[in-house]
């Protein structure tokens, strides 16, 4: 059996992942990366948009700070955010853009003058001042305040991925690719690595380390229909969670997007709608004013894909091969808005779907898109339950997303919280020595073995690994997505209490020899429907509507008694998770009020608990302003 | 009903004894927009759940999941099943080593070349966080990006001439790395700095010019003219360099 050793192991090498390894590495330390895919094929290299920073250098970005990117972002997380953390990651951003600009992201820049920029249709005008010429500029993102979002073209993520993953060479940090970790070595107190599968060979390795960090992003692909890359399958959260020790933070907290095309569910994006798409049913005739009468599709992001789904419900779904969906309709926009505004709307139609949008319909409906969900961590990025083991960016719970993440604060995110945990890390690794329990290794490798050879031959069982998994996403679809209710949660926790002992006993139907993908499906299967039921019953128990967690039953948000972070923990040999609570924030520099958006009825806190845990800050003057 | 597709697909796992690359022919229903994506995993899923090739992003952007299908190196996620015939043959990308069936090892390929090329920005400055960005034209960022949309999908490598003879050849998507920092004011290499690492015939001489690259190439990257460009600059380094030498 190989062994390897460093003094951090990063179990995720897409950008958060990269960017804690660079600052393990820049202090001296070795640093490890493992990834399923190589570095640069990771999700993050998906995100078009680009990164909130409040550098405040373009015209409508003037008067920007991080104290108004912080207030945006507490309230996009509808209060549900630790508000500690969103300061530390409002004030850390701008720096991390400069630095990222300075390793070499060519970050669109000010240009002086006149331009123009279109918004719900209209088109104005904007002067740039000559003397932010070459600083880096933004575009405008979801709902902030300010112009604050730092891009590259149509590319950000891609971009920013490739200069993280050039630091890496640069500082010589080993990332290796087709590594999937299957198991975490601990000893209950400590982590000290993993249990890896050579997704070349097939082959078992271990890598051990004085720290581990999981940066392995979300996990959509539990969900049928997911905006995820196929390889963001919660593998991270699974083997942590799996240690009975460490909880999931609010994993009823996912968010879910309008428009995925159908069968391969990639994004179209909201400008669709908002240049004047529209939604249309079975009889190709619309909807959304029915139910959404001033704003119809210009409703917001978690409106839509609630009517959407109130539709199909209905009977209004148009059958398909791939389940039901609706049509998203163009036509009438016209050649020459569709190839210019909507040109990559265009080029996803006809390259992925063969459908010219100027005389056909787009296939569409709502689909999971981001885990605010996470393992739990405190907000130096350490987890909870044991000692050595760090995550972020969106595999975390460090929770500056709350229970809705703000466009552009994700992709931000990764690389912020990269640096301030990566930091972190640096500091434990400097006081830090370690023995490794050899016992501990050899019975972590020994019941990997053995599950893969039980797996290989059936010993548990024969059922099929991806009947199992249809089983587990189409339960989440019909109960635990963007419509929640006391009865479809209670029956989706039912069904999934059979899948998982389905998932129990299942057995491959190849021989699981060498890189095979089915071995790697099961091995990570009862852990997804774990995670599923997390989901489901954290889902049942929140009994309020608060960010993306909405409750047909209890459309209300209730601060008097849902102010809390849900904790998941799956104890060892236990059949349902075990639910605790914690506080949301520590400390409020932005009082609980109304998130701007979406409606709803708010059941206030307790205000002695407020006034108690309120801190002095600038913050509060603006926030009353707003 | 639709049409019946006859997949006709390279077999061979290198980690099965006794295994021997052969052909394997699978049908499988065609479905309304469906694409390779579609039809591997069900194939996968239906009917032989040891068939081994990679997807990721499954929409363009990561490059994971190029082979050769129907003898053109391409993405499988943005491969339209109603564009190809009704027989469909999928092989592996040459040049790369092989992992198993359709999946090849692109990973270590390119971290190679960004070794090789030194894939990063060399620079004298220290980064001080409580200063200004230093400015840049945004033209120029366009510029840079422009040369970054590579996706390492590795499919104007396995078209190349060159490539498939010598294994050292740095390849399209190596040269258009070194073009990225060649045009980027931050990197203070000179050229004869580069002409170190591409002068010569695994850099830009190695080029027969016979433009498949930019022919495969799934982002419509402008490859010859990087090479074009790349030699144009090389050359006159090279006589600068013997003139100097006089």
């Amino acid at each position: 059996m190989q062994t390897y050793y460093s003094d951090l192991l990063v179990i995720g090498a897409g950008l958060a992942g990269e960017r804690v390894a660079c600052e393990a590495a820049q202090n001296g330390f070795k640093a490890t990366c493992l990834s399923i895919v190589p570095a640069r094929r990771s999700h993050s290299s998906a995100a078009q948009g680009g990164m909130q920073a409040a550098l405040g250098n373009c015209a409508k970005g003037e008067g920007d700070c991080t104290d108004v990117h912080f207030i945006d972002t507490v309230k996009g997380s509808d209060w549900g955010c630790d508000q500690e953390v969103a300061r530390l990651f409002a004030d850390a951003a701008p720096i991390e853009m400069r630095r990222l600009a300075h390793w070499g992201v060519p970050w669109n820049r000010v240009v002086p003058g006149k331009s123009f920029y279109f918004k719900g249709g209209e088109k104005f005008e904007k002067y740039e001042k000559e003397e932010n010429e070459g600083l880096i500029t933004a575009r405008s993102f979801g709902g902030t305040a300010k112009w604050r979002t730092c891009y590259t073209s149509d590319g950000t993520g891609h971009a920013v991925m490739c200069t993280m993953d050039n630091r890496c060479a640069q500082l010589g940090i080993d990332v290796f690719d087709k590594k999937e970790a299957i198991s975490l070595i601990h000893d209950g107190d400590v982590c000290m690595g993993a249990v890896v599968r050579c997704l070349r060979t097939g082959e078992l390795e271990v890598y051990l380390a004085k720290a581990t960090a999981i940066c392995t992003g979300g996990f959509g692909r539990i969900y049928k229909a997911t905006t995820n890359a196929v390889i963001c399958d919660g593998g991270g959260h699974i083997i942590a969670h799996d240690t009975g020790l460490v909880p999931l933070g609010n994993p009823e907290s996912i968010q879910f997007h309008p428009t995925g095309i159908v069968p391969t569910d990639i994004l179209v994006t909201e400008g669709c709608r908002g240049d004047g798409g529209t939604l249309l049913d079975c009889n190709e005739e619309r909807f959304m004013h029915i139910y959404e009468p001033e704003k119809a599709e210009l409703a917001s992001r978690d409106v839509v894909s609630r009517r959407m789904t109130e539709h199909m419900r209905a009977g209004k779904g148009v059958k398909s091969p791939y389940g039901e969906h609706l049509w998203l309709d163009i036509r009438h926009l016209g050649d020459k808005h569709i190839s210019t505004k909507l040109r990559e709307v265009d080029e996803i139609c006809h390259h992925f779907l063969g459908v010219d949008p100027r005389t056909e319909l787009i296939p569409v409906r709502p689909t999971q898109h981001y885990t605010m969900a996470g393992l739990r961590t405190d907000k130096d990025g350490a987890v909870y339950g044991l000692k050595g083991l760090y995550s972020a960016g969106e595999a975390a719970c460090w929770d500056m997303h709350g229970f809705n993440r703000l466009g552009g604060n994700s992709l931000a995110e990764t690389v912020v919280a990269g640096g301030i945990i990566g930091a972190k890390i640096v500091e434990f690794l400097e006081g830090y020595e370690t023995k490794f329990d050899t016992g501990c290794i050899n019975s972590a490798v020994k019941k990997q073995q053995q599950r893969i050879h039980d797996l290989m031959h059936g010993r548990n069982g024969k059922l099929n690994v991806y009947d199992v998994r249809n089983e587990m996403q189409d339960a989440l679809m019909k109960g635990c997505f963007v419509f929640r209710n006391q009865q479809g949660l209670e029956e989706c926790v039912e069904t999934l209490q059979g899948t998982l002992k389905k998932a129990r006993k299942v057995g491959l139907v190849s021989d699981g020899i060498g890189p095979n993908h089915e071995l790697a499906a099961a091995l990570k299967l009862e852990g997804q429907v774990k995670l599923a039921m997390c989901i489901a019953q954290s889902a049942l128990m929140r009994t309020e509507s608060r960010g993306s967690h909405n409750r047909e039953d209890y459309p209300e948000r209730n601060d008097q008694d849902w102010l809390n972070r849900t904790l998941a923990y799956w104890r060892e040999g236990a059949d349902m998770p075990e639910l605790s609570y914690e506080d949301t924030t520590p400390l409020f520099e932005l009082p609980p009020g109304d998130r701007g958006y979406g409606g709803g009825k708010i059941i206030p806190a307790d205000e002695k608990y407020v006034k108690e845990r309120t801190v002095k800050s600038p913050v509060t003057e603006i926030g009353k302003k707003k | 009903m639709g049409r019946q597709i006859k997949f006709e697909i390279f077999r061979y796992n290198p980690q099965r004894k006794g295994d021997v690359p052969h052909m394997q022919t699978f049908t499988l229903e065609e479905t309304q927009n469906m694409t390779l994506f579609i039809a591997l995993n069900r194939l996968r899923e239906e009917q032989d759940p040891s068939l081994i090739f990679d997807f990721c992003c499954r929409a363009g952007i990561c490059g994971a999941c190029a082979m050769v299908i129907n003898g053109r190196p391409g993405l499988a996620c943005q491969t339209k099943i109603k564009d190809q015939p009704s027989k469909i043959t999928l092989l592996p990308l040459p040049v790369y080593k092989l992992v198993g069936d359709l999946a090849v090892d692109t990973g270590v390929w390119f971290r190679e070349m960004y070794a090789k090329t030194e894939s990063w920005v060399h620079t004298s400055k220290v980064f001080d966080p409580t200063k200004e960005e230093e400015r840049m034209d945004n033209s120029i960022a366009e510029e840079i990006y422009e040369l970054e949309r590579c996706i390492e999908c590795g499919c104007c490598v396995s078209a190349c001439g060159t490539a498939r003879l010598r294994d050292d050849f740095l390849g399209a998507a190596g040269l258009n790395r070194v073009a990225r920092f060649v045009v980027d004011p931050r990197d203070e290499r000179t050229d004869k700095d580069y002409y170190e690492v591409i002068g010569n015939d695994q850099g830009i001489f190695g080029c027969m010019g016979l433009l498949a690259c930019e022919d495969v190439c799934p982002k419509g990257l402008p490859l010859q003219n990087q090479l074009g460009f790349l030699r144009r600059k090389m050359g006159i380094t090279a006589l600068k360099d013997i003139f100097k030498k006089k």
